[in-house]
């Protein structure tokens, strides 16, 4: 049911070539939307639930944005499609826990996803790599004027969009951005970075949200508060902040080559070596591998054009992905060895390291 | 000795001590060591002591004013319990107590931000044509038979001329 979305050779997270960057691999902003005169999705029975999911698709569908997207009702998923999706961070996995009457509506490129009957009636996210706050937010911003014209959206003019849990009321908006900050994780300066954006209202998560761990230490950072400030200020803010932590990602790696250049030359070696060699890899292992490969795109050890490859495996080399190659549903073990299997063939063409630029800096 | 501190959640002697700044306010929070595992203090990433003392404020607020949404029949106690609302209409409903819960949560009491304006349209549209209806009652049952013809014309003019705004 989802081979054009996971095949799609115009997939933003898998097949975008250009715009990552060091430090930040992707932006996302999700607005939290209601209809008036129905219970929220949790609060709904079946029927209501139905009712609104029916109304919000065939609005949706009516986007000029959304002509060639795709409607998934979550219930007619197999587990490993919505496993899938969810890695590609298409869907939460509270709409998994939903299960009925809830559905998502996915654009072709894959940049945005709406989810229905979700925690709240409508959940508009968009993505898109890099580090894109500004330019992500006048579109998403385009696109809820849409909706507005189309659905009749729960609003108070004190309160601001009204959401199913009063942390999202306001403007209903979450922003965050996907970091690699495997230099702040080295020198154990993660915790401190964390503690210090907490005082400002910017939280940090694991990969996949709440409670997750942050293997290839990518971390999600995001605003907390969404009432009191307007969308832009929000997002200056937390443009702000990001900002700072890039430069001390950045200092951190700088200190990290500058203290410790055999370790770090060490580390990225045996990475290498071992993607290009093994036979057994856990998803938690082939994180942190990747993570030392893409820093090693970063220090110029290996050539930019390789950086989409690593960024791409990073979304493939999950278990979901892993076991949706092999069309099948397969023990643990087995999913290492296609995992090691995948990423060996991805990397058997890699140029050899090149330290020079280590060289020049000693 | 001091008195020991108990868990918040549960009453066994609290041996985890939480301070959080949020907003310039300092909360404090004493847990076991059990409830601090469940709650997920011991991982930093995925924490967020606002839902937290949300949450906690059902147990303290057994014996509050119990208030219900008249439009989807949440009450108080559901609210503390799940966090949730059960509709726009229990912002209304729940103003009482929402105050100080916001306080917790957000920079500010009141939206600055975008205003979708099909949303207030139509909201303005419904609450002109609300009180107009209603004071076509008043007159009639006043028998101000030439005001109620006046607002009766109005209704009409209201609900053919500009069709609802989409």
């Amino acid at each position: 049911m989802i081979e054009s979305i996971i095949d799609g050779k115009k997939a933003e997270l898998t097949q975008s070539s250009k715009r990552t960057a060091p430090v930040v691999l992707s932006t996302r902003i999700r607005l939290a939307r209601n209809l008036t005169g129905a219970p929220f999705p949790q609060r709904a029975n079946l029927s209501q639930r139905r009712d609104v999911l029916t109304d919000c698709v065939s609005q949706i569908q009516r986007l000029e944005s959304m002509e060639s997207g795709t409607f998934l009702e979550i219930e007619q998923l197999s587990e490993l499609e919505k496993q899938v999706l969810l890695e590609r961070h298409l869907i939460s996995s509270e709409l998994i826990e939903s299960s009925k009457g809830c559905g998502v509506y996915i654009n072709s490129e894959q940049t945005c996803s709406v989810m229905i009957n979700e925690e709240d009636h409508l959940r508009i996210q968009f993505l898109k790599t890099g580090f894109n706050l500004k330019s992500l937010w006048k579109r998403i911003n385009s696109f809820d004027d849409a909706i507005d014209e189309y659905l009749n959206l729960a609003f108070s003019e004190e309160l601001g969009y009204l959401t199913a849990c009063p942390t999202n009321l306001g403007t209903g908006m979450r922003a965050s951005v996907m970091m690699h900050l495997p230099g702040l994780v080295l020198s154990e300066n993660m915790e401190k970075v964390t503690r210090a954006v907490g005082q400002l209202g910017i939280v940090v998560r694991g990969h996949f949200g709440e409670g997750s761990d942050a293997s290839g230490h990518i971390f999600q950072i995001s605003n907390q508060q969404t009432l009191g400030e307007s969308e832009s200020e929000i997002i200056e803010r937390l443009g702000n902040v990001l900002k700072s932590i890039i430069d001390q990602e950045l200092n951190a790696r700088f200190k990290y080559l500058e203290d410790k250049p055999e370790m770090l030359r060490d580390q990225i070696g045996r990475a290498y070596g071992v993607l290009q060699n093994a036979h057994v890899l856990t998803s938690n292992e082939a994180m942190h591998l990747l993570s030392l490969l893409r820093l090693a795109v970063d220090f110029n050890f290996l050539p930019e054009s390789r950086r989409a490859e690593v960024d791409r495996c990073f979304i493939e080399c999950q278990p979901g992905h892993i076991q949706y190659d092999v069309k099948s549903d397969i023990a643990p073990e087995l999913r290492d060895t296609a995992r090691a299997a995948k990423l060996r063939s991805v990397f058997s063409k890699l140029p050899p390291l090149s330290f020079d630029s280590l060289e020049e800096h000693e | 000795m001091g008195d020991v501190l108990k868990c918040k959640f549960c009453d066994e002697v609290a041996t985890v001590h939480l301070t959080q700044i949020i907003n310039n306010k300092i909360h404090k929070v004493d847990l076991c060591e059990t409830c601090a595992q469940q709650k997920g203090v011991s991982d930093p990433e995925g924490f967020s002591l606002a839902e937290m003392l949300m949450q906690s404020n059902a147990a303290m607020g057994s014996d509050e004013q119990q208030l219900q949404c008249p439009a989807c029949g949440c009450r108080t106690s559901d609210f503390r319990r799940t966090g949730r609302m059960g509709c726009a209409e229990c912002y209304t409903a729940f103003e009482p107590i929402l105050e100080p819960i916001l306080e917790d949560m957000h920079s500010g009491l009141k939206h600055t931000g975008k205003v979708p304006s099909h949303a207030l349209d139509r909201q303005s549209y419904h609450t002109r044509l609300h009180n107009l209806k209603s004071a076509l009652v008043r007159a009639i049952e006043d028998e101000a038979y030439e005001e109620a013809a006046k607002y009766r014309d109005e209704i009409h003019a209201l609900e053919t001329q500009t069709s609802e705004p989409t």
